[in-house]
């Protein structure tokens, strides 16, 4: 199972943790378990279409994943997957 | 016991040490050889005159300063004093060293300045100016070269908030010369949890008023320039264009992709940050140098009120403090052209698991800003891109305020 790292405005669905384990062979199955797991983060990660949405980079290690296979990008064990939105706070 | 007066030693050393002239010396320096010129005079000495290019070790530091400066054994090394007398000590004790292509130049800097050869008279910093910023200038990445490269320096703060507070504070402390704070707010009790540089009795004064307090009180070297206004679409060029450096400081989506656009358009550096809860993120937008920007990061913003503010959703009040004092160091690397900055890597801090990761920012090859072939060349109304109202649809009588995204 790959690690997700769950971004603050999003553990409100995860009862709390940053970090879990989740199962799927490329990020559109994860996403979909993490759904199963954690009803409501979905439709926070994805449209109506169910794309990821354009302000939310998703990072598969060091690499965001539209400069892989977008939402098929293939997952292992030892991968990391990092939800990463855009945060405006400064002051 | 048998023993040597100074004239004897310098006559020893002269048949042990090879002399060249001041001739030789240009000679090698005109063609580009790579000798490595160390000037061993005092402090006074070089601050009267120096050849460009030599590097300055006080005699006494030498030994303990050579291998930074010169770390090969075999690198040719030319030593220089005022007149040929302590250059050729140095050039001994380099010997001893293991130093093996060591030159004394005969005459020294008396010698290249008699013979009518260049040489410049470095703008120095002053006795005061040495005690305050001793810790910079002895590490040999910043030097008191370095130490007058951040005074000469100007730096844009979007924000005299969270992130701007620390930042602010810490560019004035280390003698960063101009420094510009952009905030139309005035401090609210609410504020004194995270932004440090304002304080109880400043409540309800403007931000930029209580920062240039707070700034003047530290440190009487920088010269601040309050921007008591709301950063605009009208006078972004203006205020953008007067600095080397953007530091972002915002609290709301809108702003954030207009100060990109502009730092994009004018060919600036933007230290981009926010912070929510007990996360962080800091990167470093230098199109300049074939970075990404924040549209690349970001194409598009989120629908207003998607992502909760610190307002609506908290933050740690020593975040800030973190996250802002990273874009501090990376403005003063900036300037000084010193180590690698965050160019195309966004650093995330999370406070509460303690830990610091790393993702790669990409350069949009489509990017509408950045790219070759940018759609956006003039700035936009950005309450509208982000899905909010226009400043211009706000009534009269209305704050002006943006609204929270």
């Amino acid at each position: 199972m790959a690690t997700v790292r769950i971004p603050s405005p999003l553990r409100r669905y995860t009862n709390g943790q940053s970090k879990l384990e989740c199962a799927g062979a490329s990020i559109a199955e994860l996403i979909e378990n993490l759904e199963a797991q954690y009803p409501g983060v979905k439709s926070r990660l994805c449209d109506d279409n169910g794309q990821i949405k354009r302000y939310v980079n998703v990072f598969v290690n060091d690499e965001e994943i539209r400069t892989l296979q977008g939402s098929e990008t293939p997952l292992s064990d030892k991968d990391e997957v990092s939800i990463i939105p855009a945060m405006a706070g400064g002051r | 016991m048998s023993y040597l007066t100074s004239d004897q030693l310098l006559a020893k050393l002269r048949k042990e040490i090879k002399e060249i002239s001041v001739y030789e010396l240009a000679d090698q320096l005109d063609h580009g050889q790579n000798v490595a010129l160390i000037d061993v005079r005092e402090q006074n000495e070089w601050d009267q005159g120096h050849i460009k290019g030599a590097v300055h070790i006080p005699r006494g530091y030498l030994e303990l300063q050579i291998e930074t400066h010169v770390p090969q054994r075999d690198q040719p090394v030319a030593v220089l004093c005022a007149g040929g007398v302590r250059s050729l000590l140095g050039a001994r004790d380099l010997q001893t060293m293991g130093y093996t292509n060591v030159v004394s130049v005969a005459g020294g800097f008396n010698g290249w300045k008699n013979a009518g050869y260049n040489f410049s008279v470095p703008r120095t910093l002053t006795a005061e100016q040495r005690q305050r910023y001793s810790r910079h200038t002895i590490m040999p990445e910043l030097g008191e070269e370095g130490q007058l490269k951040l005074l000469d320096s100007k730096v844009l703060i979007i924000g005299a908030g969270g992130l701007g507070s620390p930042t602010a504070i810490y560019l004035a402390a280390a003698g960063v010369g101009t420094i510009g704070i952009v905030d139309f707010d005035v401090v609210d009790t609410s504020n004194l949890q995270r932004q440090i540089i304002h304080r109880l009795e400043d409540v309800d004064k403007p931000k930029v008023e209580s920062a240039a307090r707070a700034i003047a009180q530290l440190n009487p070297d920088v010269k601040v320039i309050g921007h008591r206004t709301q950063i605009t679409s009208q006078n972004a060029f203006d205020i953008i264009g007067q600095y080397d450096i953007v530091i972002n400081g915002s609290d709301n989506f809108p702003t954030r992709y207009l100060v990109n656009d502009a730092c994009v358009i004018l060919g600036k550096t933007l230290v981009d940050a926010s912070i929510f809860r007990f996360e962080g993120q800091v990167t470093v937008f230098d199109t300049t140098q074939g970075g990404p920007c924040y549209r690349c990061l970001y194409p598009d913003p989120p629908p207003p009120g998607e992502v909760p503010s610190c307002a609506e959703g908290g933050v740690l009040g020593v975040l800030p403090g973190i996250v802002g004092s990273l874009q501090a160091v990376e403005a003063i690397k900036l300037i000084l052209g010193e180590g690698d900055p965050l160019v195309g890597r966004l650093l995330l801090y999370d406070a509460l698991t303690a830990e610091f990761r790393e993702v790669k920012v990409r350069k949009n090859p489509d990017c509408p800003v950045c790219s070759d072939h940018p759609t956006v060349i003039e700035l936009i109304d950005y309450q509208q891109f982000c899905g909010l109202p226009s400043l211009e649809a706000i009534p009269a009588n209305g704050t002006g305020e943006l609204i929270p995204a």
